[in-house]
């Protein structure tokens, strides 16, 4: 019996060794909103190495320009966490203006632009001064953040008024408004800066923008066999630079769907844990790893094989995931 | 006094109207300082202070339901911001059963089409059939009577409350995925009571649970708060249940007389369902999913009070006129209204699905909360309940059972 347990074991990492030459050095960071800590998973064993306790409600969370340090958005506290990462400690905290979300940052790493979900508002923060510069009404339950790579636009989403709020970073200006489907969540750039996609938690679409006619190019739907079509409710969005590629996180259905980014084609749909939320891509673009909500784990996808690795167990209730190189 | 405000009223209806037609042509952002488009609501409300309530630890709140529409209304002018839209909720309440069509005429006269009836069912159908009511959309918030969706169905109401049969299907597919398949129902002597046991029998028998007993509840609790008073009730319970072989005791009291003093009471040792212990319902203070917290915070703010199930409805009713004025870029009340109808129309309203009107009774289709004070224990449909075109259709009554002959509205 005990052998059989050693060969199997050994067999499962002979195989793990086989199909995953993951020599990366990198290091990647799951928020656990009910833990209340930052799981930090190393890249290459892909095994929780440290866990970082950061406050109240960890939500949305970022890595700075420089590598150095983790923005979280500690909901409860109404605030954000900056986390040391040659320390793992908390160094110091940033207003956010109340119960942060979702954040982004500017290209240059100087300026967060953060989603408080209970204000209707966007608060856009200087990190060195640790300052708020603005606040930006916006639709009701402010939730999706992102800016365009030249850090000209933010997109913000709102999740009952079901908009893309298009906003000026310079003069602080909403500039379009686009209608999406139910309960928008993740707005995500291309890296050539051309479109925006838009993912409709309950409306169970992501919306294509393109980002200078402000209209909506095209609308990716989900059917996937056996599932039921409610528990389709995309949320967690990743474009490959070449955008040969997106990754589109479906929540309780507990898959990802491959998507060409290009064509808009649902090719597959990978089987991953439950309650599948946010992505991170690895800078390499070989792996994306996912929160799993209600399985408490992340699951690792090999993006060249499309299919998925190995499921890593975080904290309780995983939300955000970033990578560092 | 009164004339000059009529006629104001006149003229804001007649801006409402020309700006709502100019509104469905209107782009992305609308220009800066063009005036936006009014859409004016109704929100009618009969009210009869309650009696003594039963539990000092839950006074009825005096703005119950009105509070859920203001919150929707809020919503609606932070979206009509981008669309050039502005949303103004007209409260009227009445206190004499005498004086609602009255109101209701006025508000007619004024120009709203769109109107909230926070209204009993016997009122809503009096409204409802008024010559004043052809042109409105009433939106019930209030009455959850199986028959204003089935034989007394009209083609001017939508219902945002789920009827009782939605609820009775909701707690009897959960007694049944728990196995708990025999059960005492437990009347109380009010209309309501006994239309709610109705709905609990029909329930039982759709989804093959076991009526054990039906047993009227007839003790007056009147002495339950006085001192020692907790003897008393007790011991009533004790004898009320005695003898009897049940599974869990399904209880009907929905002005939550008596339903409370059956727990922990019984002869045998078994949990209350129904009106009280675990309630199968719309809204409850437990709910946090789907991004509940964030309606539940934002109506605390408000309201300072918890978020009812008349407030959610009321909060539906309100966001569901303007997310179809949102969709159509529209305030003109006929185009919502037909928004609203069609199959385009989906609501998110913190169930995690889309919520949409069924076409045979107008009913609001949804998912159902089953909860106590402190726990949401459950959410209804269940597993395994299954449909041919949409689970949520397995609470109440469907298509091809309805009596409701109404024609297309």
């Amino acid at each position: 019996m005990k052998r059989t347990a050693a060969s199997t074991l050994g067999l499962a990492v002979s195989l793990a060794l086989l199909s995953a030459p993951i020599a990366s050095a990198e290091t990647i960071y799951v928020s656990n909103e009910k833990d209340n800590t930052i799981t930090v998973v190393d890249g290459s064993k892909l095994e929780v190495v440290a866990t970082i306790p950061v406050g109240e409600r960890p939500r949305g969370i970022l890595l700075s320009k420089d590598g150095k340090s983790l923005y979280v958005c500690v909901s409860d506290e109404d605030r954000i966490a900056v986390v040391d990462l040659d320390t793992n400690k908390i160094r110091r905290h940033l207003p956010s203006g109340s119960d942060p979300e979702l954040f982004a940052l500017s290209p240059d790493g100087k300026t967060l632009y953060v989603a408080n979900e209970d204000d209707n508002l966007v608060t856009v923060v200087d990190i060195e001064a640790a300052q708020i510069r603005g606040e930006i009404p916006v639709g009701v339950e402010p939730e999706g953040m992102g800016v365009s790579p030249d850090g000209k636009f933010l997109v913000n989403t709102s999740e009952t008024t079901n908009m893309a709020h298009f906003i000026d970073t310079a003069s602080h200006e909403i500039v379009a408004n686009v209608l999406v489907d139910s309960r928008p969540r993740v707005a995500e750039w291309t890296a050539d800066g051309e479109q925006v996609w838009v993912s409709a938690e309950i409306g169970g679409t992501v919306s294509v923008i393109d980002s200078k006619s402000r209209e909506i190019v095209h609308k990716i739907a989900f059917e996937i066999p056996g599932v039921a079509q409610e528990a389709v409710q995309p949320v967690g969005i990743r474009i490959t630079r070449d955008r040969k590629k997106a990754f589109i996180a479906l929540g309780p259905a507990n898959r990802v769907a491959v998507v060409d980014g290009k064509t808009y084609e649902v090719r597959k749909y990978l089987l991953v844990g439950q309650r599948v939320w946010n992505l991170a891509l690895s800078p390499d673009e070989k792996r994306v790893y996912t929160t799993n909500g209600v399985s408490n784990d992340m699951s690792v996808i090999d993006v060249d094989a499309e299919r998925v690795t190995k499921s890593v167990g975080v904290g309780q209730l995983p939300w955000g995931v970033v990578v560092r190189p | 006094m009164r004339i000059r405000k009529a006629a104001a009223l006149a003229a804001t209806f007649l801006v409402a109207f020309i700006c709502g037609a100019h509104g469905a042509a209107a782009q992305q952002a609308p220009a800066k300082g063009a005036e936006p488009s009014v859409l004016h609501i109704g929100y009618l409300r009969f009210r009869i202070e309650p009696r003594y309530p039963h539990s000092f630890v839950e006074i009825p709140p005096k703005d119950d339901g009105i509070a859920g529409a203001r919150v929707g209304l809020a919503d609606n002018n932070t979206t009509g911001r981008f669309m050039g839209q502005r949303f103004e909720l007209d409260e009227k309440a009445v206190e004499a059963v005498a004086d609602v069509p009255q109101a209701f005429k006025a508000m007619v006269e004024a120009g709203r089409r769109l109107v909230v009836a926070d209204l009993p069912a016997s009122l809503l159908l009096e409204v409802a059939d008024l010559p004043d009511a052809k042109e409105v959309t009433l939106f019930n918030v209030a009455a959850p009577d199986d028959r204003l969706r089935g034989e007394d169905c009209r083609a001017n109401v939508l219902h945002l409350l789920p009827s009782r049969a939605m609820l009775a299907d909701a707690l009897v597919q959960y007694l049944v995925a728990k196995r708990w398949r025999n059960i005492l129902l437990v009347p109380g002597p009010k209309e309501g009571d006994r239309a709610f046991a109705e709905a609990a029998k029909r329930a039982i028998k759709k989804f093959g649970a076991r009526l054990v007993a039906e047993k009227a509840w007839e003790h007056d609790p009147g002495a339950q708060r006085t001192d020692t008073g907790h003897y008393a009730i007790s011991a009533e319970v004790a004898r009320f249940t005695q003898g009897l072989s049940y599974d869990v005791l399904l209880v009907a009291d929905e002005e939550k007389g008596f339903g409370d003093d059956l727990l922990y009471r019984t002869t045998e040792p078994r949990p209350v369902v129904g009106t009280a212990g675990l309630v199968p319902t719309a809204w409850a203070r437990p709910h946090e999913q789907w991004g509940a917290t964030q309606l539940q915070n934002r109506f605390r703010r408000q309201a300072g009070r918890w978020m009812s199930e008349r407030d959610y409805a009321a909060w539906m009713a309100v966001r569901s006129i303007g997310e179809a004025a949102t969709r159509t870029r529209s305030t003109a009340p006929a185009k919502i209204v037909e928004y609203l109808r069609s199959d385009a129309f989906d609501l998110a309203a913190f169930k995690g699905v889309k919520l949409s009107f069924r076409k045979w009774d107008g009913q609001l289709r949804q998912p159902i909360l089953l909860a106590n004070a402190n726990s949401l224990v459950s959410v209804s449909p269940q597993p395994g309940f299954l449909h041919q075109f949409s689970e949520l259709d397995t609470l109440g009554i469907d298509r091809p059972e309805t009596s409701c002959r109404m024609g297309s509205p």
